[in-house]
Order: structure tokens, then C-alpha cells, then sequence
């Protein structure tokens, strides 16, 4: 098993010793670019509104409190209203796709059946369709049976996701041994229950991985939400903070808003990532699974 | 037993059950009604007033020759193509390199390296075009006040030329530390063994990388670039981030603002229906014939 962020292949041997140099100073330099904008934005969002325009923009202000209460201030709180609202799409979102995923997985690599294949490669193919195809559709179905702008028509369309049926197959595939299952079905146990208490904790860490994608991309997602969402109350961080930046193109006095703002929302998400980091198997995603 | 066995023949389709009545309703109903949308037009009865003075009339291929005759969404389609020329060999070049470069044996702080160059990818493209274009604006951004301080001006990063430059370079920072994790991954699944002998003969580790890592490599290299592709034509959420900071992005700059802008600002449903089915049928047929080169070449190199 290869996590993604564990520590190197450890090899003994006499030459490992020695640094090069030129590798590490390329990689360092990777890693700047990638810390800069983060910097940034935790440094301006520590300025007051003078501050942002007028000093050097690596130095941190004194502002960062007054940030904080006006943010907190702006209409009432809707800021953290949009938090929670991307916590709850992309919450429950993921965690209703994994369950969908776990049930597809485990149905399309422990079972033959006539149309499995057909089944498959036509989910599969979902991945290909352009959101912006489904998105507009999607609005106007929904808006027909008045579900429009609702928190529905965020959370139902980001259920079914491709990737987590195909990464669950994968998983299943290879940690869900058949023998087990053909002895606990001699013992008597019906179908539902060997997934319940025999396939799905066996599973689980791929389960986790697929919560963590989709958790991943229904928070970043903006096309979805800006499509079917008129109503500020409803919006996630993302619409939440583009609304906001439209707003401040002709007041900079929102500028200070948007930034503390956009520090705030990219923390929950290096959070999940820092205190996860061995559930995010990105080998799952070219196939590559070793039981 | 008999009860057993009609279990297990109609189980599979009770587990999968969830996932197709989702597919039906969120996919397969969707793409369904937006082919409906786009073959019929809406049309005025009378003087347009009274409740069935609008009614929806089939025109034929009317939406897509007109979709298909707009100059501007050619002109979306051009740019998107100059954008992802830029951004598809640089992102994907970077992260071949750092996948190679942690690979190497004797660099050093590479847990750090790559843990920091893979952070963007928690980033929303919001978030992040929200970031990159306050560092682009010249009174905010640290780059522009060292440049001041030794005199000089630096462009207008947000106007022409340097606009395509400022895009791409939002979609490499979000990008590359993504993909370079899915390249090192295939790295780290290759059998040491391979490169051992190589490197007792005397081979650099230059020439490793280039005869022995890239080729055995090449499959998810593959997947990273038709991926990557795909992700470039449906460029939205940044040049719709950046549009409040410069007055040189249209609303129609990429064929998905286009599509955005016919349905829901100036109410063409019809329209935008049939522009949105030909990005999936551009989509379609160039994910499938690179599939098929794909396959051809394999099957050319695996007799």
C-alpha cells in the first residue's frame, strides 16, 4: 500500500547518503510557488483596509480581528452560513455517494450478471459528459417539480459519482476475498447481510478514500451550486465569496472581506487533508491495488 | 434453497438499484431533455398574451446552425484551445519533473516538497483565481511593490496577451501537485530491480528517467493528459473569478460562460441547450478517438 503523503522508500545504501543538490533546490522551488498564495492570503487577511493598499504585502497588519468581526458582522452572519452550507453539501454528499459507490462496487466485482458490463461502462462514461450539458438540464428538470434552488438541487445531483463506483469496484475487487463470502453463505447469510457485515468493513478504508475525493470535489465545485442557487442563504463558500468579490469590484472596501474570507474557507479543507493524509490513495486511482 | 439462489441471480441489481435511479434521473433525464430542448424553439402566438400564447415548436437542426454559425463561441473555442495549448504541456511538465525528482534517491525534504506542492489541490478554482488575482493587481500585490521599489513598472497582467498567461498559470498552480502525486505513484509501483543493473552499468540518472521511468510510466501519463485535456475545455469558474478585476474578459470568453450566459442571463434556454449538446459531442468524439489512438498503439506494441 503507497498512501499518499507517507515518507520515502527508505534505502540503506552508501550513495543514499550524499544530497543532490540540484533535485532538492527544484523540488523547494516547486514548493514556494505552490506556499505563495497561501502566504499571501494569511498575511492581507491579518490587514486593515489601509493597511492592504499601502504596506508591504508579506507583512503582516493588525487588523486581523477587526477582519474577523466584519466579516462576522456582513449581513448578518451569512458568512458562516455559507460555511456551513459547504460543510453540508459536501458532508452529506460524499457520504451518501460512498454508501451508493460501496453497494455498486461491491454488486459489480463480487457478482456476474447479464448486463454488468453494460451497466459499468455506461456509469463509466458519465465522467465524460460536461457538467455545463448536465448542469442546465438539471436546473430546468428540477425547477419543474419546484426544487430549484432548494439545498436539494446541490446535494441530489452530486450523489452518483464515477469515480467512487470505479474506485470502490477496484477496492472490492481486491480486499473482499470470494472465499469469505462463499463460507459465510454456506453458513446461511443472505445476500444483504454479507455486504453489511462482511464485505462492507472490509472496505471501509476505500470507502474512506472515496468519501474524501467526492468531499473534496463537491467543496470545490462551483458550476452546480451557481446554477441552481438564486437565494445568499443557500449558497455555498465558493458562490458565497465570488457574490462577494462581484460586489467588492466597485467597493475595494469589501476587498478585506473577500480575503479574510478566502483564508477561512481553505482551512477546513488542509485540515481533512493534514489529519487524513493516509486515506488519500491516489494508487486507487490508475488501478493500481495490491490485496 | 431455491429462495437462495433467485437472492443471488436478482441481488447485484437490488445493490445497483440507488445508483441507476440516480443515473436516470441526474444523467440520463438530463441529457435526454437538453436534445429536446435544443431541436424545439419557442414561439409567440397572437400578440403573446393569454396562457398558451407561448408554445414550443420543433425546428429541427434551426439552434445548432445557428449555435454552430456564432462567431463567438468559435472565437470561445479558440481561446480555450490557446489556454489549454499553454496549460496541458506546462502542468503536466512540471509534474513529470517533481515525480521524477522525488523519485531520485538522494534528494532531500521531499516529504515537505511534495506535501506542499500537492496543497493546491484543496484550493477551490475559486478560491484559488480569487488569490492569484489579487496578485496580479498592481496595489495589492507583493511582486508589483518590489518592482516599484527599484522603479520599474511590471504589465498589466489582467489585459491581452499576458490574460492567457495569468489563466494558465492559475490552472498550473491548482494542478500540477494533483498529477504529479498520480505520476509518482506509477514511479514508486515500478521494481527497483529495473534501474539497479542500469545504474551499476554507469547509466546517469538522466538516462534512467528518460530510457527506463518515462516509458514504463507512459500509461498514466496517458490518463493525466486526456484527463487534464478534458478539464481544460470546461474552464469556467476562473475567468469567471477574474471578470470583476479586469474589463478584458467577456462574459462569452469560454464556451461555457457562453452557455452560461445564453440560459441564464438572457433567458435562451433553446439556445443554450443546443450549444451545450455540441461541447458534448466535441467532447464525445475527441475522448473516444484518443481512446481508440490509445488502444490502437497498445495493441500495435503487445502482440
Amino acid at each position: 500500500m503507497s498512501a499518499l503523503l507517507v515518507g520515502p522508500r527508505v534505502k540503506p545504501s552508501v550513495s543514499a547518503r550524499r544530497t543532490s543538490w540540484l533535485p532538492t533546490f527544484l523540488l523547494l522551488l516547486g514548493a514556494v510557488y505552490c506556499l505563495i498564495p497561501v502566504l499571501w492570503v494569511v498575511m492581507a487577511a491579518t490587514k486593515s483596509r489601509s493597511e492592504l493598499f499601502s504596506t508591504f504585502t508579506f507583512l503582516p497588519g493588525n487588523g486581523l480581528w477587526t477582519n474577523l468581526s466584519e466579516l462576522t458582522a456582513y449581513r448578518d452572519g451569512v458568512y458562516w452560513l455559507w460555511m456551513l452550507n459547504s460543510g453540508l453539501y459536501a458532508g452529506v454528499g460524499a457520504l451518501l455517494s460512498a454508501a451508493v459507490s460501496a453497494l455498486s462496487g461491491y454488486a459489480l466485482a463480487k457478482y456476474s450478471f447479464p448486463g454488468r458490463g453494460v451497466i459499468f461502462t455506461v456509469i463509466l462514461a458519465g465522467v465524460l459528459m460536461p457538467p455545463i450539458a448536465l448542469a442546465v438540464p438539471q436546473y430546468l428538470l428540477l425547477a419543474k417539480v419546484d426544487l430549484a434552488g432548494s439545498y436539494w438541487s446541490v446535494l441530489l445531483p452530486s450523489i452518483l459519482s464515477p469515480y467512487g463506483i470505479y474506485l470502490a469496484r477496484v477496492y472490492a475487487a481486491a480486499a473482499v476475498p470470494d472465499e469469505v463470502l462463499e463460507a459465510a453463505r454456506v453458513d446461511g447469510a443472505r445476500d444483504l447481510r454479507l455486504f453489511t457485515s462482511i464485505a462492507f468493513p472490509m472496505m471501509r478504508p476505500g470507502l474512506v478514500t472515496v468519501f474524501l475525493f467526492q468531499f473534496v470535489a463537491i467543496w470545490n465545485n462551483f458550476l452546480l451550486p451557481y446554477v441552481m442557487l438564486a437565494d445568499d442563504e443557500t449558497f455555498p463558500v465558493t458562490v458565497g465569496l465570488y457574490s462577494l468579490l462581484q460586489q467588492g469590484a466597485s467597493k475595494p472596501a469589501l476587498y478585506t472581506l473577500v480575503i479574510t474570507g478566502a483564508l477561512l474557507s481553505i482551512i477546513p479543507l488542509i485540515a481533512l487533508f493534514l489529519g487524513l493524509q493516509r486515506y488519500w490513495r491516489v494508487d486507487l486511482l490508475t488501478g493500481a491495488v495490491k490485496s | 434453497m431455491a429462495s437462495t439462489w433467485t437472492d443471488r441471480r436478482l441481488a447485484p441489481y437490488g445493490f445497483l438499484a440507488p445508483a441507476i435511479v440516480l443515473f436516470g434521473l441526474f444523467f440520463a433525464l438530463p441529457i435526454g431533455y437538453a436534445l429536446h430542448l435544443s431541436l424545439h424553439s419557442v414561439q409567440v402566438k397572437g400578440l403573446g398574451l393569454g396562457r398558451n400564447a407561448r408554445e414550443e415548436v420543433w425546428v429541427g437542426l434551426d439552434n445548432f446552425i445557428t449555435a454552430l454559425s456564432d462567431p463567438e463561441l468559435l472565437a470561445g473555442a479558440g481561446r480555450v484551445l490557446r489556454y489549454g495549448a499553454m496549460l496541458v504541456p506546462a502542468m503536466l511538465g512540471l509534474a513529470l519533473l517533481f515525480a521524477l525528482l522525488l523519485d531520485l534517491p538522494r534528494t532531500r525534504f521531499r516529504a515537505f516538497s511534495r506535501l506542499a506542492i500537492f496543497l493546491p489541490y484543496a484550493v477551490p478554482g475559486i478560491i484559488a483565481s480569487l488569490l492569484w488575482g489579487f496578485l496580479y493587481l498592481p496595489s495589492v500585490s507583493p511582486g508589483y511593490f518590489l518592482l516599484r521599489a527599484v522603479g520599474w513598472s511590471g504589465p498589466d497582467l489582467l489585459q491581452g496577451d499576458w490574460l492567457f498567461l495569468a489563466l494558465t498559470n492559475i490552472a498550473v498552480w491548482g494542478g500540477t501537485g494533483f498529477n504529479m502525486i498520480v505520476i509518482y505513484t506509477s514511479l514508486r509501483a515500478i521494481p527497483p530491480e529495473l534501474y539497479e543493473s542500469a545504474r551499476l552499468d554507469g547509466c546517469t540518472e538522466t538516462q534512467i528517467a528518460l530510457r527506463i521511468k518515462i516509458p514504463l510510466i507512459m500509461p498514466s501519463l496517458v490518463l493525466t493528459f486526456f484527463f487534464s485535456t478534458i478539464a481544460t475545455l470546461q474552464v469556467f469558474a476562473e475567468p469567471m473569478t477574474l471578470r470583476p478585476l479586469t474589463n478584458s474578459l467577456s462574459s462569452t470568453w469560454s464556451p461555457y460562460m457562453k452557455v452560461y450566459r445564453d440560459a441564464f442571463i438572457q433567458g435562451g434556454m433553446h439556445s443554450a441547450a443546443a450549444t451545450a449538446v455540441v461541447i458534448a459531442v466535441v467532447t464525445l468524439v475527441l475522448s473516444f478517438g484518443f481512446l481508440k489512438v490509445v488502444n490502437r498503439r497498445t495493441a500495435e506494441r503487445t502482440p
